[in-house]
């Protein structure tokens, strides 16, 4: 673990890519090859299932550190974090040994089959031969939420660099259904024919906003528009006489969506199909709080079935008889997309997601402010001869999305933030105006930058009404733009209103607590669009 | 009937009834004793200020013309009803602790310390009393410091790493204190040490007074890294986002606090590199010297009063929160503490 450890500090130590890059490839070239491939793992997402609840590792480690349970949950909230807390508040270990990332995860794995009794001692002697550093990192494993600020692409370049090989081609090994149980390091990055797992899908090609005038982007004809729809982006992948689904998030949904077995009936096999899963009222895509109730269930049942079901809105063609056509021009795949698709009849859960034509860029200014009562989020304009890239890149896909919405709100409640800001009050609760009551309707987090989180965080300091554990109400006294993408009825809500995407955009330093929107307003707004 | 308190809250600050004098006062005060020359404990506008002997150089280079009476370590010193003597603190060099006898009860007040001989601070020394008044700005047990030795190394490490890659070395430091013991744990034979106007002046003073401290070469609007290849600069912390930093050429940037502990805090300061030390006691340190002390009565200040207040009710002491003004180590803090 030290080497893993000694990897972790240099990658948190600097901000620079270079140097990210470079301390990834050296550890790709060095650490024993078991090793390398669980760090290749946890950088792409694939993290050991949690085996051992938070509320039972809080109280071991105060437990072993010989402190009552008051006094570490007075320490959490100052660390804001939980596996750095127990890292931190544990003794010195009684020994120092240095056993590899793959033997920790191996003995996790192990714990999932032991007693409560057992994992405790296992966790415990664990923690009793690692440095703080180490104990983070297990704590980590432990939790199941390891992110350290590098990228897969980041780690995909330093693949690439450590072993010589083309990067995207290593983008397309780490994609499937792989873990470090059911491949090697050989098997997945270097050998020949890594065998060719049936269910892997292609790098997701993605599209950045479009941050000037869409006039820019030079003559209309030489791009394509289309709606941009809020589901879940995913593909579709018809190979060895089975279907796979797999998400934006590279999560493997081939079971949330069992109604897409019957593309088997109308597509060949060999065929890769990128688009959009929604569901769908018959006539058009319901609001994404409808998909979101299937998302959350691992087996449908009946009923939900019927009230939402889902299809896929198909955007590109990736691979037709088993060929890659990654590479051919937009134009090319799209006519091929069309071909395929339109032979199949209505109840087919995947159909065409269509073409927008437009011969200017205001006529299409003007159908993209229609997109709401399209039940879209805006418009995908894609050049046509672009072929279809792995990853993030700029210039040949932009998402021309709709203004978000937005309400001007009262800050009641502030929590302080994790990690990074675990010092500063980054969260907040905002009320809108009924009467002269305050109606809490949305929490919020994200929007403002630094220096403004640090002059509201002095702030709720000194205007603190009451604490409620980390929670603190204020004053009544800040006003907020808060943006969001969409809202629908919500009986949970103490407002009746849900928003989608809530963020603050601006401190409306300028306005009276008087002069934020009403309750009656948000509700007219869910009449509207939602 | 009750004893009057030795030491009680005034609108002032802490205030000896018996001896007519206040600690560390907040606001205005005729009789100001001091325990080190740090701005929120050593305040400007007291008609006179008691301090021990070796701090009297620095508090008069920073409140300029004061009337100061000095006394050396462990020397009684008769204020009214009160019998009064200063004590090592360990916190910078000059710092004290400040013991109080009225009628036969001790109290002691901490001020700021630590425990772990940093080489150049006089050596915190545990004071026997009846109460213990500690700062406690570390009073979690997520905060333990390595050895000196072993932020040494890795502090020299990376000021080697820093030559190898052209870059200057630039650590922040307060001006008085952390800018010092930094500089005494520098391995000089590997380059230059620049100090920015602030750690330079107070340096001055310091080094003046005999305490040991190599020699740094100020920094002048003209001073560039190219005069000085394989430099390391010790800048206060607002300094080490100036244009005047950022023009000085390719710099890594370092950050030297408790606070560092912490890896959110640690990334939210932006520096380049954190290395965890503290002029502060850490929890063991804290826990150490109340105990050496040998106190029934424990007031807590600084810092992270509640939690620390009812830890020592829990450990058997009869302790609480004694409400100050003084700011501790603030993790945003500038030139304080
Ligand atoms: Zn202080
Ligand atoms: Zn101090």
């Amino acid at each position: 673990m030290k080497r893993f450890a000694a990897l972790f500090t240099a990658l948190d130590q600097t901000t620079g890519t270079n140097a990210k890059v470079a301390a990834l490839s050296a550890y790709f070239c060095d650490a024993p090859p078991e090793d390398r491939l669980w760090t290749v793992a946890l950088f792409s997402g694939r993290r050991p299932r949690r085996t051992i609840t938070t509320t039972r590792l809080r109280e071991w480690a105060a437990g072993a550190a010989g402190f009552p349970h008051w006094l570490f949950e007075e320490c959490y909230p100052i660390v804001g974090d939980l596996a750095e807390t127990i890292a931190l508040i544990l003794p010195p270990p009684a020994r120092d040994t240095d056993r590899g990332l793959a033997h920790w995860t191996g003995t996790l794995r192990a714990a999932s089959g032991l007693d409560e009794a057992a994992r405790k001692a296992l966790v415990l002697a664990a923690w009793d031969e690692m440095d703080p550093t180490q104990r983070f990192l297990f704590n980590k494993l432990l939790t199941g939420g390891f992110r350290v600020g590098v990228s897969q692409k980041l780690m995909t370049r330093a693949l690439a660099k450590a072993t010589d090989r083309d990067e995207a081609e290593l983008a397309h090994r780490l994609m499937g259904d792989w873990t470090p149980d059911s491949t090697s390091w050989h098997r997945l990055i270097e050998a020949d024919d890594p065998g060719a797992s049936v269910s892997r899908p292609y790098p997701f090609c993605l599209a950045h906003a479009l941050d000037g005038a869409a006039e820019d982007l030079g003559p209309p004809t030489g791009w394509r528009a289309e709606w941009k729809w809020d589901g879940i982006r995913g593909q579709l992948i018809l190979r060895g006489g089975g279907h796979f689904v797999w998400s934006r998030g590279e999560e493997l949904m081939t079971d949330r969506f069992p109604e897409l077995a019957r593309t088997r009936d109308f597509l060949p096999d060999g065929t890769v199909i990128d688009g959009e899963i929604v569901v769908w009222d018959g006539t058009a895509p319901m609001p994404f709080s409808a998909l979101q109730k299937r998302i959350g269930r691992k087996t449908v049942p009946k009923k939900l079935l019927a009230a939402a079901p889902v299809i896929v809105l198909a955007y590109d063609l990736l691979e037709q008889g088993g060929a890659d056509l990654r590479d051919q021009p937009l134009a090319a795949r799209r006519a091929a997309l069309e071909t395929l698709l339109a032979p199949l009849p209505p109840d087919c859960p995947v159909r065409p997601s269509p073409m927008i034509p437009f011969d200017s860029w205001t006529t299409l200014s003007d159908t993209r402010d229609t997109a709401r009562s399209e039940k879209a989020e805006g418009l995908m304009l894609k050049r046509a001869d672009s072929p279809y890239r792995a990853g993030r890149r700029k210039g040949d896909w932009w998402k021309w999305k709709l203004d978000p919405l937005t309400v001007d709100a009262v800050m009641i409640y502030a929590q302080p933030g994790h990690g990074r800001r675990a010092n500063l009050f980054t969260d907040f609760t905002f009320a809108v105006l009924s009467g002269n009551e305050l109606v809490p309707f949305t929490k919020a987090f994200s929007g403002l930058t630094d220096d403004e989180f640090r002059d509201i965080t002095a702030w709720v300091r000194k205007n603190t009404l009451q604490r409620f554990g980390p929670v603190r109400q204020v004053t009544p006294e800040h006003v907020f733009e808060i943006a969001f993408e969409g809202l629908h009825a919500s009986p949970r809500h103490k407002s009746g209103i849900a928003l989608r995407f809530p963020r603050m955009t601006r401190w409306r330093r300028d306005k009276p607590v008087q002069e934020a929107n009403t309750l009656a307003d948000l509700q007219e707004m869910l009449k509207a669009f939602g | 009937m009750a004893r009057a308190p030795v030491l009680t809250i005034s609108p002032q600050g802490l205030y000896c009834p018996a001896g007519g004098f206040h600690i560390d006062p907040w606001r205005p005060v005729n009789r100001a004793l001091i325990t080190h020359a740090h701005a929120d404990h050593a305040r400007a506008g007291h008609r006179t200020y008691l301090c021990a002997t070796p701090c009297a150089p620095v508090l008069q280079h920073r409140l300029g013309r004061i009337a100061v009476d000095t006394i050396d370590y462990g020397t009684d010193l008769q204020i009214g009803d009160a019998r009064v003597s200063f004590h090592p603190a360990g916190h910078v060099p000059g710092s004290a602790q400040i013991r109080v006898e009225v009628a036969g009860e001790v109290w002691v007040v901490s001020g700021d310390y630590k425990t772990e001989a940093d080489g150049l601070s006089e050596a915190f020394e545990p004071v026997r009393c009846h109460c213990f008044i500690t700062e406690c700005t570390f009073g979690l047990p997520v905060f333990r410091w390595q050895p000196q030795a072993t932020v040494a190394a890795d502090l020299n490490q990376w000021w080697q790493d820093c030559i190898a890659a052209g870059q200057t070395a630039v650590i922040a430091a307060y001006s008085l204190g952390k800018a010092q013991r930094l500089l005494s744990m520098l391995y000089l034979s590997l380059g230059p040490v620049l100090a920015h106007g602030a750690v330079e002046d107070t340096t001055a003073v310091l080094r003046r007074q005999g305490y040991q401290l190599p020699q740094t070469v100020p920094l002048t609007p003209d001073t560039t890294a190219a005069d000085h290849p394989g430099a390391l600069l010790i800048a206060p912390p607002a300094a080490l986002g100036s244009d005047r930093t950022r023009r000085f050429g390719p710099v890594s940037t370092g950050f030297a606090s408790g606070w560092m502990q912490l890896r959110g805090i640690r990334r939210r300061r932006s520096a380049d590199r954190g290395f965890v030390m503290s002029d502060h006691a850490d929890w063991d340190g804290l826990n150490h010297a109340i105990r050496e002390t040998g106190a029934e009565r424990v007031l807590v200040t600084h810092g992270y009063t509640g939690a620390f207040a009812r830890w020592l009710c829990e450990q058997g002491y009869d302790a609480a929160v004694l409400d100050t003004e003084f700011t501790g180590e603030p993790p945003d803090a500038e030139d304080s503490a």
